[in-house]
């Protein structure tokens, strides 16, 4: 080649434009980019190739399943539905508008004690958090603090923007439909007397919620006097600043309020209410029994056919009761190995008919 | 000042410049215009109206920025693009609009360098010796002394040899030199039109004589002015009035059929888009009239307070989710496809198997966006000389008085010259190593050496266009170097000089020629009649022809014989000194001829000594070593037509001052035309039988055979033809007819003298590139403005056709008929040629299908209307198309015809500026680059060095490109439908609201962002098949012409595929989730990376080769990670602060993330495997085979390797063996044995054709109808031909029945073809096992039968069109 190199450059030298001749050269590089010849594994896909990509899916999916499904059952939950649709229910009574306030109450028995942190949670069916317009009536400027947004709201907020000429704060459709329910847990025990649960309001929000996105207006000694020139959302009793008796917790930063700004996925969906602490590791945190949940019944989901729940769950590493992909990673798992075999039979009746797999030489 | 010259040629006063460009935009229409042109594309419309439709604050989807922002990118992407493409062409626009040019200045009463951009009508332009010639001027004065011109028109209509141009009558007969300021004449001429043939005018001088202008006093723009100084001219037309740039219509913008096939389903998208959102418009509706009276709590009232009525919000909502949904119709689609092409061109262009040493260029893309059209192509239309041939004629053997002199060493001198080529040498001095060419050799190379390297150099500084006069060397550098260099036949060189020793002695008795043999006579008139029975125009390179040069020559040459036999003294010393001279010049000699065969023939009888020296119109004079130097007077040309098929040349011979005829023709006119044998003696009988079986010999070795004969004429015999004669040529009507009348009355009678047999050089690899190309499905026409003999000639020897099939030839002549009732007479005729045509393809559908040869003025008829489906049907039937002396207009018209009639893509391949039309009409065009200039090359969308690069480029790169691009549409809206599936899906989950889930920004950057990437790096690397076996396996370019990847039925497989797997990846998450604490883009963003992992393991299920796809991943949760981190308060209304990261902490998002792309892609996998086990694709099975039998393919890749360099050795073995191992063996054989089976029927068949025709044929015989199976066919031949055709060929049967024997004896015959494709790579895998695997392959796969080499045309089409024909006839 070399010779052949030279050969080319004699030729290529002479001639009057010859500054710089031999180096321009079209001749394409011989890189393996550049010729396409880059390294790259070529699967190709048939029968005998892919099977075992099922085995290992199969696998692989059928344990991680079976974990899974363990971890959801031993996951304690209890879902208590006190919309009072039911003539029996005793928050039947508050279904029409007139009593006010409503409260009731349902007694509820725990088969077993639920150890750990106890998540108790309000639940919500049927109810369309996830409509277009309502996701939008938000201002996220006027939640963080901002206080230009909090005299003038987004227009997003319409029509819950103004109310008598002045700025409601929170604006918008999210915060004027906030869930107001108030939900007290009562263990009755052995005794007649009553033990209150204690339910915990802080920490029930996202960290980050709580302390970068929402923020309460600066400026002022109270709150009262940080939103005095605005006004409640339509739907509210009290405004924003009196959601809370204390002050980390209340206006913007009211945890209840910023958990129900983080509008639910699906129209089933549960939000979380309040957490139960774990005491002590030799007490279970709800000890097996009878309780009663008293509920100061405000939020109207009768009119538009929803549904109103109270859950208590424990929790695991994965979080809440989950069935589903417990069930589901064995499912696929299983399909997976039968797809498996089948393709197994194929390539065994395939290989001893043609051999194609094998040809070599 | 007075002296302006009134070009008043046009109303039109102004003066339009010479500057001409090919681009399409100027700086300031860019914008408008591109936009224009992108708005064709409906999707781009749509994009821009979804965009808009955000700013509607009642229905916005998203925010209006952020909506516009996808579509400005596309569109800006794009535009760029387009810009880029452009600003390339303005480059090479730029080059030509600033060649310099002389100008006649009136300011500075002299002639000033100009560009040519500066050129304006009425200026008068000089132009010097190989000068190009800036627009269309008036010759007004050439220093020719008789007022000629030569030009060069190969860059208008690819014909090298000089066209003669002639001064405006009137001023010819200036004897002063021409001066531009004693112009008064005014100019008249017809509007500028595209017709080259034409142009009429007339000049008023100011004494008041007009004067007529004619084609002849025209230099037309782009031609190059030969062998003469200067001439002077005025400009009539300029820049894009001329007639080169009007016959070359404007770059025009190519959507390739994949696009319009994708523009088809995107239309598709639409609808579907409306049907969903129709869906959930109707289910918004019934949602808000259940809820609205409810006082729902999440009711969102309009500002008013008020809520919107059901119906309202059903319109709204709409509307909404067309703009949600909008990612339906792939954005991003346009923009990938676009930056993929560019890649791919990229990776084209950096092929090294497409580079060529020679000309050191490799192939160029000019067109950007059609690069998956390579793939698809079904019809080649290839200009012949130039592109199939080298242009380069070798003189091979001849035949002189019935004795075969078979130039031994001139055939091994040239194999060997090959050999040298293939080693790159060409720096090393030739004479060195073929010491057989004395000292003239190597000084011609050197001097061709210098030529080429001066070339090369000026092509590295970068012009590409009509190099200036250097770049026009190279071509005639390459071509001489074959023609020149011819080494004699030792026994014939010994009788020439035999001869001419003998006449040396003998010329000054009466009659010298009585004193030689008669067979040293018939050598001595053969080897005149090469040299002077021919219209070579004899010129020295860049000396321009003087006919006044110094020393006794003028002499002779002012009156021919009379003083002839005085002045060629041989004693006269001063004489001899003047002769070495002469030869010293007569080395630099060119001859420049009207076909390169006519130059081979010049160059062969000069290898003997019998140099032509000079030509001018009434006198020839010859050299030769002995006798020193004869003039002949000329005193009549018969030129060559291509009905007469000859030539001939009236002399008077200077030695006996006989009148001779020398007559040089197809042997297949000649023969008829000798003495006749009864009358003649025993001798003349034998060398003629001898004779022709040698021309059969020649014929069948594929050389151009030319039969050379004489007649004595007396003197009365001549007064009288003259007489006669000259009435035709004087007579206004039948002239024509006259004058052919008259020719037949001079060349009969006539003497044998022998036969020629010439080689057109192919370039190489020709016939292997054809015969790889048919393998791959594709239909070869020829399409050249040759000759008939000369373009069937090299149809045989590129394999075009074969001897063994039967060629149809359609010739109407229409000489007799008058314009008016010429097309229907001839339409008739035409159609009655045709009717026989149908039977025999019909009734053996098995058989070799017929070829079809057609001459232009047939075409004429057949192109129109009434006759063009049937000229197609016919066409469609035929192996393989030959198109004879067409116009580049009707070149383009078949183009036309097939791309729209038979809907088929079509690829134009040619090199001269008469392909320019032809290229710019096909679905692909390709210009070969190099040769003839650069017309075609600026014309075309691919230019390649050479034609068996096409191979290359097809099979591989547009098999690649097509395959590549398919699967990425295919993939994209798999991907957009998966997407969008997602979004409709939870439609169900929020009243229909049009609400997405899923963060707007990923909704709309996803596609640009991080899906896009991993499928443009599929798009632009993966290969599905490697390119060897693409190479062994030219069938697979099959599933690229039947659109397999990308067709309607993949189309919807793909959709619904999507549909399901967007319903796998929504209700996972959505039963992972139900009932959580999840909020809604916290939930969505699982989805967006559920749908992620999924797209990217879908790639990776149909990706071939897998690259990279990790990094996509890492982008998006990268990119999640900075959106989600960047804003505590942005982004309304997702707000997606923190989400991500919090998503990362929590397990049930991997556990979804990790079971739901397996769920949605388990069963395409499991299809997938089945498929590729049950029912491969050949495409499947070829890409087993690469990777199988990695040894099988390596061997091939090695004979590829050698097969691409441009010097395949042409030994016989060696084309041998690369034949066994490339594996295209079988398929020959299959074809041999077919031939075999098909033997008995095929002579009858052949029989009986013209039978059928002669019953057909009108008495005049206007249609020659003929069965061509010998190699120049005749009136009378083909009969004898065909009788003999098929089994007489013993040379062909004994070759090709000896290579298939070993082979057929292992296959069972009548199997065999059936599993054709895939035995011959397992050929050299070991036989036993490859019968296995192969009847298997049978059983398994159904669409084999796709594969089988059957007849280009399926048996159904047949009997359907057979059916049709009825109806014709």
């Amino acid at each position: 080649m070399a010779m052949n190199y030279n050969a080319k450059d004699e030729v290529d030298g002479g001639p009057p434009c010859a500054s710089g001749g031999t180096a321009k050269n079209r001749r394409p590089d011989n890189t393996a980019f550049k010729q396409q010849r880059l390294p790259a594994w070529q699967p190709i896909l048939t029968a005998g190739t892919v099977l075992p990509t099922f085995f290992i899916i199969g696998l692989i999916f059928i344990p991680i399943g079976i974990g899974i499904f363990v971890t959801s059952n031993n996951i304690r939950e209890i879902e208590i539905d006190y919309t009072g649709t039911d003539p029996s229910s005793p928050c039947n009574k508050c279904l029409s508008p007139d009593v006010t306030p409503c409260i009731c109450t349902i007694n509820f028995t725990l088969e077993q004690s639920f150890e750990g942190n106890v998540f108790m949670y309000y639940g919500l069916s049927n109810f369309y958090q996830n409509h277009r317009r309502y996701v939008k009536s938000r201002d996220d400027s006027q939640l963080n603090g901002d206080v230009s947004a909090l005299l003038n709201p987004s227009k997003e907020c319409e029509p819950y923007r103004r109310n008598e000429d002045k700025p409601i704060a929170p604006c918008g459709a999210i915060a004027n439909s906030m869930f107001n329910d108030t939900l007290e847990l009562f263990l009755i025990g052995n005794e007649s007397h009553p033990t209150p649960i204690p339910l915990k309001k802080k920490g029930i929000a996202w960290w980050t919620d709580k302390n970068v996105k929402f923020r309460n207006p600066p400026g002022g000694e109270s709150l009262e006097e940080r939103f005095k020139d605005t006004t409640k959302p339509v739907n509210w009793v009290k405004p924003v600043y009196m959601l809370d008796s204390e002050p980390d917790n209340n206006g913007f930063i009211n945890e209840d309020f910023i958990v129900w700004m983080r509008t639910a996925a699906l129209p089933t969906f549960r939000k979380l209410y309040r957490l139960i602490e774990r005491k002590s590791d030799l007490h279970p945190t709800l000890p097996a029994g009878r309780y009663y949940l008293n509920i100061t019944y405000n939020y109207p989901v009768h009119s538009f056919d929803g549904r109103k729940r109270m859950i208590l769950s424990t929790i695991s590493w994965m979080g809440g009761k989950n069935p589903f992909l417990g069930i589901a990673y064995i499912t696929i798992g299983s399909i997976s190995f039968l797809l498996g075999v089948v393709l197994l039979v194929i390539n065994h009746k395939y290989r001893n008919s043609s051999n194609t797999a094998d040809i070599t030489i | 000042t007075s002296c302006l010259p009134r070009a008043s040629r046009t109303p039109r006063q102004a003066r339009p410049r010479v500057r001409g460009g090919t681009t399409k935009y100027t700086l300031l229409s860019f914008l408008p215009k591109n936009l224009f042109e992108q708005f064709h594309r409906l999707a781009n419309v749509y994009f821009v109206f979804i965009a808009l439709l955000n700013f509607v604050p009642a229905v916005n989807a998203f925010q209006p920025g952020l909506a516009l922002a996808p579509v400005l990118f596309i569109l800006a992407v794009t535009a760029f693009k387009d810009l880029w493409e452009d600003y390339s062409r303005h480059r090479s626009d730029h080059e030509i609009n600033h060649l310099g040019c002389l100008v006649f200045s009136r300011e500075e009463k002299q002639y000033v360098n100009r560009f040519w951009k500066e050129i304006r009508v009425g200026d008068f332009v000089r132009l010097r010796c190989n000068e190009i010639i800036p627009a269309d001027i008036l010759l007004l004065s050439s220093s020719d002394p008789d007022g000629l011109c030569h030009i060069e028109t190969a860059n208008l209509d690819g014909e090298t040899n000089l066209k003669r141009r002639q001064v405006v009558r009137g001023f010819s007969e200036l004897v002063s030199e021409f001066n531009p300021l004693t112009f008064t004449s005014v100019i008249e001429c017809e509007k500028p039109n595209n017709d080259l043939t034409r142009f009429h005018g007339c000049i008023t001088h100011n004494n008041g004589k007009k004067a007529g202008l004619y084609k002849e006093n025209l230099l037309l723009r782009g031609c190059t002015i030969r062998n003469t100084e200067a001439v002077v001219g005025i400009v009539i037309y300029a820049g894009h009035e001329t007639k080169a740039l009007l016959n070359n219509s404007g770059p025009r913008y190519k959507r390739s059929q994949l696009e319009r096939q994708m523009n088809c389903d995107v239309l598709w998208c639409v609808l579907l888009l409306v049907c969903m959102s129709l869906f959930s418009a109707v289910g918004h509706g019934l949602w808000v009239w259940r809820y609205q009276e409810k006082r729902s709590l999440f009711d969102v009232p309009e500002s008013d307070g008020t809520s919107l009525s059901p119906v309202t919000a059903a319109v709204y909502s709409f509307l909404t989710m067309i703009i949600v949904l909008q990612v339906l119709i792939p954005i991003s689609l346009y923009v990938s496809i676009e930056i993929v092409k560019v890649c791919q061109v990229y990776f084209i262009n950096q092929d090294m198997e497409l580079y060529d040493e020679e000309t050191d260029s490799q192939l160029q893309c000019r067109a950007l966006n059609i690069t998956e059209d390579l793939g698809q192509i079904q019809y080649i239309f290839s200009d012949k000389t130039g592109t199939l041939t080298e242009n380069k004629m070798v003189f091979r053997r001849c035949t002189v008085s019935g004795i075969e002199y078979s130039h031994d060493a001139n055939a091994q001198r040239l194999a060997r010259y090959q050999e040298a080529d293939s080693e790159e040498e060409e720096a090393v001095p030739r004479g060195g190593s073929l010491p057989q060419r004395g000292s003239i050799g190597s000084h011609q190379s050197i001097r061709i050496m210098h030529r080429s390297q001066s070339t090369k150099s000026h092509r590295r500084t970068g012009s590409r266009m009509l190099g200036r006069s250097l770049g026009h060397t190279l071509p005639s550098a390459s071509i001489f170097l074959q023609e020149k260099d011819i080494t004699p036949d030792p026994k014939l060189f010994e009788k020439v000089s035999e001869c001419d020793r003998c006449l040396a002695i003998a010329r000054h008795q009466e009659h010298p020629l009585a004193h030689l043999s008669p067979e040293l006579s018939d050598v001595f008139d053969f080897f005149i009649a090469l040299t002077i029975c021919n219209t070579v125009v004899v010129t020295s390179p860049d000396q321009p022809r003087q006919k006044a040069s110094s020393g006794p020559a003028p002499a002779i040459a002012s009156n021919g014989y009379s003083s002839g036999a005085a002045s060629w003294a041989p004693e006269n010393t001063a004489k001899e000194q003047e002769l070495e001279l002469e030869q010293e010049q007569e080395r630099e000699l060119r001859y420049e001829a009207e076909s390169p065969d006519e130059a081979a023939l010049v160059y062969a009888a000069r290898a003997y000594n019998c140099t032509l020296v000079d030509r001018l119109h009434d006198q020839v004079s010859v050299e030769l070593p002995h006798l020193g130097r004869l003039t002949f007077e000329l005193l009549h040309t018969l030129g060559f037509d291509s009905i007469r098929k000859r030539m001939s040349v009236v002399i008077r011979h200077p030695l006996t001052d006989e009148i001779n005829v020398y007559t040089k023709g197809a042997d297949s006119v000649v023969m008829d035309l000798l003495l006749p044998c009864s009358s003649g003696i025993q001798h003349q009988k034998k060398i003629r039988s001898k004779t022709q079986n040698y021309l059969n010999l020649y014929a069948v070795e594929g050389l151009r055979t030319l039969c050379i004969a004489k007649r004595v004429l007396s003197e009365e015999e001549y007064a009288c033809w003259l007489q006669s004669h000259l009435e035709a040529e004087s007579s206004l009507d039948n002239r024509e007819e006259l004058l052919f009348q008259s020719a037949i009355r001079l060349e009969t009678n006539l003497h044998l003298l022998g036969a020629t047999g010439i080689e057109d050089r192919l370039q190489d690899g020709v016939p292997e590139t054809i015969a790889k190309l048919r393998q791959a499905g594709l239909q070869i026409w020829v399409l050249t403005g040759d000759k008939q003999e000369t373009a069937i000639n090299i149809a045989y020897a590129c394999k075009l056709l074969d001897h063994d099939e039967e060629v149809i030839t359609l010739n109407a002549e229409s000489q007799v008929c008058s314009p008016l009732s010429a097309p229907e007479k001839n339409t008739d005729n035409v159609s009655v040629g045709f009717s026989p045509l149908c039977l025999p393809s019909t009734s053996t559908n098995s058989g070799p299908s017929p070829s079809l040869v057609i001459d232009g003025r047939s075409l004429a008829y057949a192109l129109e209307k009434n006759l063009e489906d049937k000229f197609l049907f016919l066409a469609k039937q035929c192996r393989s198309v030959l198109c004879c002396r067409s116009t580049p207009l009707q070149k383009s018209m078949v183009v036309k015809l097939v791309r729209s009639k038979l809907k088929a893509m079509t690829l134009a391949i040619g090199d001269g500026a008469n392909d320019v039309s032809m290229i710019q009409v096909a679905d692909v065009g390709v210009g070969i680059s190099g040769q003839e200039g650069m017309q075609a090359v600026m014309a075309s969308d691919f230019a390649v060095p050479r034609f068996r690069y096409l191979e290359r480029l097809l099979i591989v790169h547009g098999h690649w490109c097509y395959s590549r691009l398919a699967n990425m549409v295919l993939y994209f809206f798999y991907k957009n439908t998966m997407f969008v599936g997602l979004l409709f899906w939870f439609q169900f989950y929020c009243g229909f609201s049009a609400s997405a889930m899923i963060d707007q920004w990923y909704l709309i950057f996803f596609n640009l962002l991080f899906s896009s990437l991993p499928q443009l790096v599929t798009g632009v690397l993966d290969k599905d098949v490697p390119a060897d076996v693409l190479l062994t396996e030219p069938q697979l370019y099959k599933s690229g012409q039947n659109m397999e990847e990308y067709r309607p039925r993949a189309f919807w497989l793909n959709m619904a595929d999507a549909a399901f797997q967007s319903l796998v990846c929504f209700f996972i998450p959505y039963l992972a989730y139900y009932d959580s604490d999840t909020d809604m883009f916290t939930w969505g963003t699982p989805i967006t990376a559920i749908a992620l992992f999924t797209f990217l393991l879908h790639l990776g299920i149909e990706t071939k080769t897998w690259v990279t796809s990790g990094f996509s991943i890492l982008l998006f949760f990268t990119v999640a990670l900075i959106y989600n981190a960047s804003c505590a308060t942005c982004y309304p209304p997702s707000n997606p602060y923190w989400t991500m990261q919090t998503l990362l902490g929590d397990p049930v998002f991997y556990l979804t993330c990790l079971i739901a792309p397996v769920a949605a892609l388990l069963p395409r996998l499991f299809f997938k495997a089945m498929q590729g086990s049950l029912f491969p694709t050949q495409l499947q099975l070829g890409r087993q085979l690469a990777k199988m039998s990695p040894k099988t393919v390596t061997a091939p890749k090695e004979t590829f390797a050698q097969g691409h360099l441009p010097e395949e050795p042409r030994t016989e073995s060696s084309e041998k063996r690369s034949i066994r191992t490339s594996g295209s063996l079988s398929q020959d054989c299959t074809l041999q044995a077919s031939w075999h089976v098909q033997q008995p029927a095929c002579s009858p068949e052949a029989r009986g054709e013209p039978n059928v025709v002669d019953m057909n044929l009108p008495l005049r015989e206007n249609i020659l109808l003929e069965g061509l199976s010998s190699q120049a066919p005749g009136p009378s031949m083909p009969r004898e031909a065909i009788l003999e055709g098929c089994p007489g060929d013993s040379k062909m049967k004994s070759t090709s029945t000896s290579r298939a024997a070993p082979l057929s004896s292992i296959f069972n015959l009548s199997n065999f073809s059936s599993f054709n494709w895939i035995s011959p790579l397992s050929l050299v895998s070991g036989l036993g096992s490859v019968l296995q695997f192969s009847r298997s392959s049978l059983q398994m796969d159904k669409r084999d039968s796709e594969f089988l080499p059957s007849p280009p045309q399926p048996d159904q089409d047949l009997c359907g069109l057979s059916g049709q024909t009825t109806d014709y006839f």
